[in-house]
């Protein structure tokens, strides 16, 4: 390979570019192992050489008394709600997609591609306009500050991102497969479940990734409907923030909470790698 | 056989309605009436909310703001997102593992990476300073100053969702075919005749859906700026949804709030309607 300077420029761009996305990780990290004075007497990155390092941010994290702080419920109560509503948006999701691929609706002036605009139209609502009558329809059904008034919420958000997804995958499955699984006596349920959807797996995953992203790192909803009793990761964090709580104990707080997530990353390049993703983005 | 039909559809389609027809629809009955912390309930006083929204400064100011700052910060991760999917399109060393990392602040949680940020944009004892100090520039006041503060949303803005503009992006090169790649360097295209003759043109449905995607989720900006900066200094970075928050949820003029938000909502479908159209315009014109 003969030197290119338009090659060492584009190192070099990707290098700059690379140095950017790791920073926030980076000062946190390092920021994680830091005591006192490694953070008031100014900034510092170098543990040994410019600040005694401690474990004392990672240690508060698992016992929750003294200065520490239990992020080990509010973890659990993500996890919980991001996979229930995940789970149940594609159940949902999945189902109202293969009937808006296979079967013609009709009521009045609206048809199918209005019903699949309507899901799709859902994106564009704003957080705010919902939290609203949202904060006095759960109030109503006494389900403020619970985790199924959450998943409720959450499916509203996260269904849409499915039939999205979905739709296009099962418009590239051809219908003969369904009439071949009729005729051979399966019934139209049985052939969805039994037939098509293996053949959708690809999609089925990128739909609940989309459903795992969404759902883990909204912070907008689980901060206006629940207050005490329920309380999720980042609601817990934020909560850290605006009170007295020193750097290294937010900063391993963070890192733990963002961890589980950039381990997605490398599932989205290998779909990306692929071409999966390409037919889900038409 | 024909009731399968409407098995497939009406969950989903029936969940979706209640979920979100009825807190729209009584958004708009909410919106005509007075509730507040004096009158928790419903009761109707007209148009009132609206009058009084006419005359608000300050929502038209948090509207004009959310403009600029989306329509700055998604074109930025537009030119951002491109540049990076071509670097990372071909032949280059680590490829796999530069998209991974290109990827990785879009599946972080926004309102935790702004905690982090904040730490960094600490006037006193963050990094950004310090390194600027050290090659001898003054310190910024990356916070406390009303135009910094605006800049400093809009970098976090940049770090998190360029990603999502990359990812889309490069998805779209992936699936592009070879030939006309391939015809034009027969021709002896050079690599910038190529790019705006062959790979642009072939970009623009993709680009399109991205840019659309990117204005209708920044059109909602409100995490960054509740943790980075709380609207402040002063008004200085307040959007439209912050501001409907402090009336609605802090000050609890659920009416009048719910007034903002619908007009809110409005606003918003009719400006991107308008710019879904004038892109797909400009953009697949340019490429005939």
């Amino acid at each position: 390979m003969k030197a290119n300077p338009f090659l060492a420029a584009r190192y070099a761009a990707i290098l700059l570019w690379s140095s950017f996305v790791v920073a926030p990780f980076a000062w946190a990290l390092t920021t994680s192992f830091k005591s006192d004075s490694g953070v008031t007497s100014g900034a510092t990155y170098i543990p040994w050489l410019q600040y005694q390092p401690s474990l004392r941010g990672w240690k508060e994290l698992l016992h929750s008394g003294g200065a520490g702080i239990d992020v080990g419920w509010p973890f659990l109560d993500s996890a919980i709600v991001t996979l229930g509503a995940s789970a149940l948006s594609l159940v949902l999701g999945t189902f109202a997609a293969y009937g808006l691929s296979r079967f013609t609706y009709r009521a009045g002036f609206i048809k199918n591609s209005d019903i699949i605009f309507f899901f799709i139209s859902q994106r564009i609502m704003p957080p705010i306009v919902l939290a609203i009558p949202f904060f006095l329809m759960l109030r109503a059904l006494r389900l403020l500050d619970t985790i199924p008034g959450l998943i409720l919420v959450y499916i509203a958000l996260l269904m849409p991102i499915v039939v999205w997804v979905m739709v296009d995958f099962f418009n590239t499955v051809p219908r003969q497969i369904d009439e071949m699984a009729i005729l051979d006596g399966c019934t139209p349920l049985q052939a969805f479940v039994r037939v098509i959807l293996p053949n959708t797996m690809p999609g089925i995953v990128v739909a609940g990734m989309f459903c795992i992203i969404f759902g883990w790192n909204d912070f907008f909803f689980a901060f206006t409907l629940t207050f005490t009793k329920t309380q999720l990761l980042p609601v817990a964090i934020v909560a850290l923030n605006s009170s007295v709580t020193p750097w290294w104990t937010l900063s391993a707080s963070s890192l733990l909470a963002v961890a589980p997530l950039v381990a997605v990353a490398f599932l989205v390049e290998r779909l990306l790698s692929r071409g999966t993703l390409a037919g889900a983005f038409r | 056989m024909r009731g399968y039909k409407y098995l497939f559809l009406l969950p989903g389609l029936l969940v979706l309605v209640s979920i979100i027809l009825f807190p729209l629809l009584f958004t708009i009955r909410v919106s005509l009436s007075g509730w507040d912390v004096n009158q928790p309930g419903l009761n109707w006083i007209g148009g009132e909310n609206y009058a009084r929204m006419l005359s608000d400064n300050r929502f038209w100011e948090a509207l004009a703001r959310l403009d600029v700052m989306a329509i700055g910060t998604v074109l930025l991760q537009y030119v951002l997102g491109f540049a990076l999917a071509l670097l990372v399109w071909r032949d280059i060393r680590c490829k796999r593992f530069f998209r991974v990392l290109f990827l990785v602040p879009m599946m972080t949680t926004p309102v935790i990476m702004t905690v982090i940020w904040r730490t960094i944009f600490s006037e006193s004892l963050g990094p950004v300073n310090d390194v600027l100090n050290r090659i001898d520039l003054p310190s910024v006041p990356w916070i406390t100053d009303g135009a910094m503060a605006f800049i400093s949303v809009m970098i976090v803005e940049v770090w998190q969702w360029t990603p999502f503009m990359f990812l889309l992006l490069l998805a779209g090169l992936l699936s592009l075919p070879r030939e006309p790649f391939l015809a034009a360097a027969i021709d002896g295209a050079g690599p910038i005749r190529t790019f705006f003759r062959v790979t642009f043109p072939a970009m623009a449905p993709i680009s399109i859906s991205a840019l659309i995607i990117r204005f209708i989720e920044a059109s909602k900006i409100l995490d960054t700026v509740y943790v980075l900066t709380s609207g402040g200094p002063g008004t200085a970075t307040e959007t439209s949804s912050y501001y409907i928050y402090i009336r609605g949820l802090r000050d609890f003029q659920i009416g009048y709030a719910s007034a903002l938000s619908f007009t809110y909502l409005v606003i918003m479908i009719v400006t991107l309607t308008i710019v879904a159209k004038l892109l797909a315009r400009v953009l697949l014109v340019r490429s005939t």
